[in-house]
């Protein structure tokens, strides 16, 4: 975790990013080893910290939806939009966590708000371009022959090419899902809680690193099969076409 | 499209299924595009009568899928004007004009996300018609192209190339409009499926009779398809626009001549069926009859070979002289029956039995086997200087054979 040059510089951002686990090695004879003993006897420390977890993924990953397919449809409409918002959304994404909740300090303060914002701008470059490629994929033709019986642009957009996009959109939320929960890790440096704050609490003691980096892949796994299943609910032709 | 507008086509009374149609005219129509040199269709004037299929053939660039695109004004008309039953498409807002006329194009674009019944009921829905109607009309579509109606709920990634050709016609005829665009329809379509096709869809439009402009780059399909031909040169100037066999003897100017190719007087020889031209009246005769009969028959034939029939008029072979030595006809055959033509043969294929037999004539049977006349070479080469006006198009060869 190359964050870690940056918690000197975070001890600014509050005072209460490192939990008290002193408890813990005392209980732990093996020294920082995994210590089943100390899981089992602290795993409800981590079932709070887990649902923030939750909501820290599910919140920034529902607006993030709702704004990159807002502007890939505005790009999609305005093709002179779509190397600006490509380039905006890329950039967005090459801003390190760390840097992003010191930057929005200023503005939003501490806390969920400012987690969701950042997790969300991590969100846009993965929905945007899916949302955006799956519209260009659709052919040529469908266009032309939707347009030829009489659809409108709206009736096209609704009706043919969104939802001839779904599985590229799809695809692009399931990258976002397990994305951000990765990235929700970082949440607990903006005050904001999350599983990360049971990591960094002693990055040392092996128990608590498993735990809660387990619980973190339980929860990615969960949402991308849960993205897997609408989009087969969403699109029957797909498996049409395979069987 | 209002109904003093739409003609009823076709004389036919049969014609149970759909029988509205419009009339098409092109009057002088120009499309320029905006820095071109030149335009992409020049003054361009057509006339189709309500239930014919035009067929807009030329070279690429020659401005035919241009032409047929301003019709549904997915281009604009720089200049002149469109009209369809009478009514200028300019004043139609684009949307509700292409409701009403069908839209068939070469990669057929059905919609992969949508069963073949959504896919057909695209313009019902549209429309707004209730459920009930758009589901009967879909399973009167699904039985017209010859589709199972359990395809209904199938997507288009489950059928055949032929079978997706036949859905985008029948989507494209859903709301039965007066007019029908079909851009290069079997394009796509390998050669032996295409002539299926080719030959299903000529049936179905001589029983629905749809005002159609069908634009395609190949000649030979140009002639099985067209009730009249407009044939366009580059840069979007009509050439010559006639029924497939006037454009075929009368060829207007070198270019169609050329295009036409060098076996034009071949190329009529599909437009044809044996049973279209004149044959020879062959004396029939039948074992033991009396030979004095059989003298009476030979002067009142085109042709002084007695054809010997059997008991139900069926072609056993051509008598030798020896057959006719005696009081009644006996059994001696100078050759056998060979080729054997039927009436509804094209005189294409009925030309080719005949040189591969390596014979100057054969006996014509129909559908029973029974014999209808002699074809020769001579009577087929008679059947070509017939003037162009009394050639059938092929809806009516279509028409025809049902």
């Amino acid at each position: 975790m190359s964050d870690f040059s940056y918690v000197p510089v975070l001890a600014q951002l509050g005072d209460d990013f490192f939990g008290d686990r002193e408890g813990a090695t005392e209980r732990c004879p093996g020294n920082n080893g995994l210590c089943p003993g100390w899981i089992a006897d602290n795993f409800s420390d981590f079932v709070d910290p887990f649902w923030e977890h939750v909501l820290l993924s599910i919140v920034p990953l529902a607006i993030g939806f709702v704004v990159a397919t807002g502007l890939a449809l505005l790009a999609h409409r305005y093709r002179g939009l779509q190397p600006i918002f490509l380039g905006f959304v890329g950039a967005l994404f090459t801003i390190p966590s760390i840097a992003f909740y010191l930057i929005l300090l200023n503005i939003t303060g501490r806390g969920y708000t400012t987690a969701v914002v950042v997790l969300t701008a991590y969100t846009q470059v993965l929905i945007y371009r899916n949302v955006m490629t799956g519209l260009q994929e659709v052919p040529r033709e469908t266009v032309d022959v939707a347009e030829g019986m009489g659809l409108t642009r709206r009736q096209i957009l609704w009706r043919v090419e969104l939802p001839m996009a779904l599985p590229t959109i799809f695809a692009g939320l399931r990258i976002a899902a397990s994305s951000t929960v990765g990235i929700a890790g970082f949440a607990f440096f903006a005050g904001a809680g999350g599983l990360g704050g049971e990591i960094f609490a002693d990055p040392a003691f092996k128990g608590n690193v498993v735990t809660a980096s387990l619980l973190m892949i339980l929860l990615a796994t969960v949402l991308e099969l849960i993205v897997l299943a609408v989009q087969r609910a969403f699109t029957p032709w797909e498996r049409a076409a395979s069987s | 499209m209002s109904t003093e507008a739409t003609a009823q086509a076709g004389s036919r009374e049969d014609s149970a299924r759909s029988a509205v149609a419009a009339p098409l005219e092109l009057r002088e129509v120009v499309k320029h595009y905006p820095g071109a040199a030149k335009p992409a269709v020049d003054h361009l004037s057509l006339e189709v009568p309500a239930g014919e299929i035009c067929v807009l053939v030329g070279p690429s660039g020659c401005g035919k899928t241009t032409a047929m695109r301003m019709v549904n004004r997915m281009i604009d008309i720089t200049d002149g004007d469109i009209l369809i039953g009478g009514n200028s498409v300019r004043d139609r807002k684009p949307a509700d004009l292409r409701r009403e006329i069908g839209y068939v194009i070469q990669q057929i674009g059905l919609f992969p996300h949508k069963t073949i019944g959504e896919n057909i009921a695209t313009v019902p829905h549209l429309l707004g018609w209730d459920k009930q109607r758009t589901r009967a009309r879909v399973e009167e579509l699904l039985n017209i192209i010859g589709l199972p109606g359990d395809f209904r709920d199938r997507y288009p990634s489950q059928l055949s190339g032929g079978q997706r050709q036949r859905v985008g016609v029948a989507r494209a005829l859903a709301a039965d409009p007066p007019l029908m665009l079909m851009d290069e329809p079997f394009g796509a379509i390998d050669p032996i499926n295409r002539e299926r096709l080719q030959n299903e869809f000529l049936r179905l439009q001589a029983e629905l009779r749809k005002t159609i402009v069908f634009v395609t780059h190949d000649i030979d399909e140009a002639i099985k398809m067209g009730d009249r031909i407009a044939i366009l040169k580059e840069g979007g100037i009509l050439a010559q626009y006639a029924p497939p066999a006037e454009l075929l003897m009368y060829p207007a100017e070198p270019f169609v001549e050329d295009f036409v190719g060098s076996d034009r007087a071949l190329k009529r020889l599909a437009l044809q069926r044996v049973r279209d031209i004149d044959l020879w009246k062959a004396p029939l005769v039948r074992i033991g009859e009396p030979v004095s009969d059989v003298k009476a028959k030979l002067a009142d034939a085109d042709l002084e070979i007695p054809l010997v029939v059997d008991e139900h008029g069926r072609p056993k072979g051509w008598l030798s002289e020896r057959g006719l030595q005696g009081e009644r006809v006996r059994e001696d055959f100078r050759s056998p029956a060979e080729p054997i033509v039927e009436l509804d043969d094209i005189l294409r294929d009925a030309l080719s039995d005949l040189l591969s037999a390596d014979s100057q004539y054969g006996p014509v049977v129909d559908a029973d086997g029974c014999v209808a006349g002699v074809l020769s070479i001579e009577a087929l080469s008679h059947a070509l200087s017939v003037p162009a006006q009394h050639v059938p198009s092929a809806t009516e060869l279509a028409a025809a054979e049902d």
